[in-house]
């Protein structure tokens, strides 16, 4: 169960013109200006509930995602998920979460990815038995039989992303964040993706946010949609109340032009 | 310490995929610091002294110097290049694992390439000693013991210090390397030589001098005081305020955009 409360979060970005003497200003005095990253967001998200957090590049969804995962303090507003604060506690917090962001690897390099996965069960202090089920699962689900003993650096893009979400879920967590799981995949890994995704929430009830510029993965995965715009949350609602008819892509260039952003 | 023996075996586990890399590697430390070792030697063909103190003494001094040095890059290098773990986004995965982050940056990287260069110390302060006249008892081998544990954690300390800065800009912390490689190039003779305020800021702010010039001192018996023997435990408590100034700037990490 997660309810977010007014939240809010500034950047300070510094800017300069381009040219040679603009750049030799900033030296010495730099111009700051506050880009406010999240405006007043509230939400809440009930348990094994999946939703989609959609919106254009630079809305506020890392923001928001990183903030319900502890990474970042907002500036104000509150958050709960299980009863507990992400950034006042969050060792206990990031125990049930599992995170995959979809640009960056959490696999170690060098190592076959059996390596990495045993590293992470010490990390996250995993009994044996779960920790042998758990990847059992994974493993048949995800496909990764033939894989698992390839250094990481290895594998194909595809190949590693069920890696990685494999990873994130080996301590099974009841609310899995996934930033743009699907960026750069083919069109057989995908399905192979989402069609797990599907799986884990049916079997384990696990709480799923998504974020994804792929129309398809909304609509594969989600009945819920949240859109966020230059850091406000425009709209949150049903899916299919919106389609009547049109495809997701095109409900989604409707909403973009009508609040304008 | 459980999990940092588990990161240890990863990092071996890496090595023995790159073979040849971490060999050659290994021989390039060696030959980097024995280059410094000649240019020591050079000088002292035409001086024979530098401020009383020999040939030989220095090399002790620098050796040992050299192993603190390497002993802290191999083990903290996860804080020496911290800047690029909070640029890649690595440190957002390190907040969102159940365990303590100075654990994890620690255990992200261990430069085992860095024995080169404690092969290449550990030779030289074996030839300092067989040069120089030191008389050894169990306080001058505990000292020497005390010195290479102390300086260890106080360039870990200075490590740390950098990182932490890294929370607040990534820009312009090059000049943090006069305390890091600058400390170990400057370490070579005891700090007494560059006279006393580098001396008393050594001792006082950055307690360099609590691991080399004092505890050296008394290992060559030109100092009898035995409380030179704990003047490196004492230089150990400089990780108290690296480690409070680490918590603090933790609290202003902004995460980059992805």
């Amino acid at each position: 169960m997660i309810r977010v409360e007014h939240i809010n979060k500034t950047f300070q970005v510094a800017r300069r013109n381009s040219g040679i003497s603009e750049a030799f200003k900033a030296l010495f005095h730099k111009e700051y200006e506050c880009v406010k990253a999240l405006d007043d967001i509230s939400f809440t998200i009930d348990e094994g509930e999946m939703v989609g957090y959609i919106g254009p590049n630079g809305a506020g969804k890392s923001s928001t995602i990183k903030i319900l995962s502890g990474i970042l303090t907002p500036d104000s507003g509150s958050c709960q998920i299980n009863g507990r604060t992400p950034w006042k506690e969050r060792i206990a917090h990031v125990r049930d979460i599992g995170v995959v962001f979809g640009q960056r690897s959490q696999l170690w390099w060098d190592v076959p990815v059996i390596d990495s996965f045993e590293l992470l069960r010490d990390i996250y202090s995993i009994p044996m038995k779960k920790f042998k089920e758990n990847l059992d699962e994974l493993v048949t689900l995800l496909n990764l039989e033939e894989i698992i003993k390839t250094p990481a650096r290895q594998l194909s893009l595809g190949q590693r992303m069920r890696c990685e979400i494999g990873a994130s879920l080996i301590h099974s967590p009841k609310i899995l964040f996934l930033d743009e799981p699907t960026i750069g995949l083919d069109a057989v890994s995908k399905i192979a993706v989402r069609n797990f995704i599907l799986d884990m929430n049916k079997r384990h009830k696990t709480t799923v946010i998504l974020t994804t510029h792929d129309m398809q993965d909304i609509e594969a995965l989600t009945r819920r949609i949240i859109l966020i715009g230059k850091g406000k949350i425009l709209m949150d609602g049903d899916l299919e109340s919106m389609k009547k008819g049109s495809s997701v892509d095109e409900v989604v260039v409707e909403l973009y032009k009508k609040y304008e952003i | 310490m459980k999990l940092y023996y588990k990161y240890f075996l990863i990092h071996l586990k890496s090595i023995f995929q790159h073979k040849a890399s971490f060999l050659l590697t290994t021989i390039g430390q060696f030959l980097v610091s024995f280059n410094v070792f000649l240019g020591v030697y050079f000088m002292f063909l035409r001086f024979n002294k530098v401020n009383n103190f020999t040939y030989s003494e220095v090399l002790l001094c620098f050796s040992i110097v050299l192993i603190q040095f390497s002993l802290a890059e191999c083990f903290a290098r996860g804080f020496d290049t911290f800047s690029s773990t909070i640029s890649n986004g690595e440190f957002d995965r390190i907040m969102v694992r159940p365990r303590n982050e100075m654990l994890q940056v620690l255990g992200s990287k261990i430069e085992f390439t860095r024995i080169g260069r404690i092969l290449q110390a550990l030779i030289m302060f074996i030839y300092g000693i067989m040069k120089s006249n030191v008389t050894w008892s169990y306080g001058r081998i505990f000292t020497v013991v005390f010195m290479i544990i102390g300086g260890t954690v106080v360039f870990t300390g200075i490590f740390i210090i950098y990182a932490a800065l890294c929370f607040f800009t990534i820009e312009g912390l090059e000049f943090m390397n006069i305390f890091t490689d600058g400390a170990r190039e400057y370490g070579k003779y005891p700090v007494s030589i560059y006279g006393k305020i580098v001396l008393q800021i050594c001792t006082f702010i950055i307690p360099f001098a609590l691991v080399q010039y004092y505890p050296l001192l008394y290992v060559l018996g030109k100092s009898h005081n035995e409380g030179y023997i704990f003047f490196p435990i004492l230089g150990c408590g400089f990780i108290i305020p690296c480690y409070l100034f680490w918590k603090f700037g933790i609290r202003h990490y902004k995460s980059t955009g992805s």
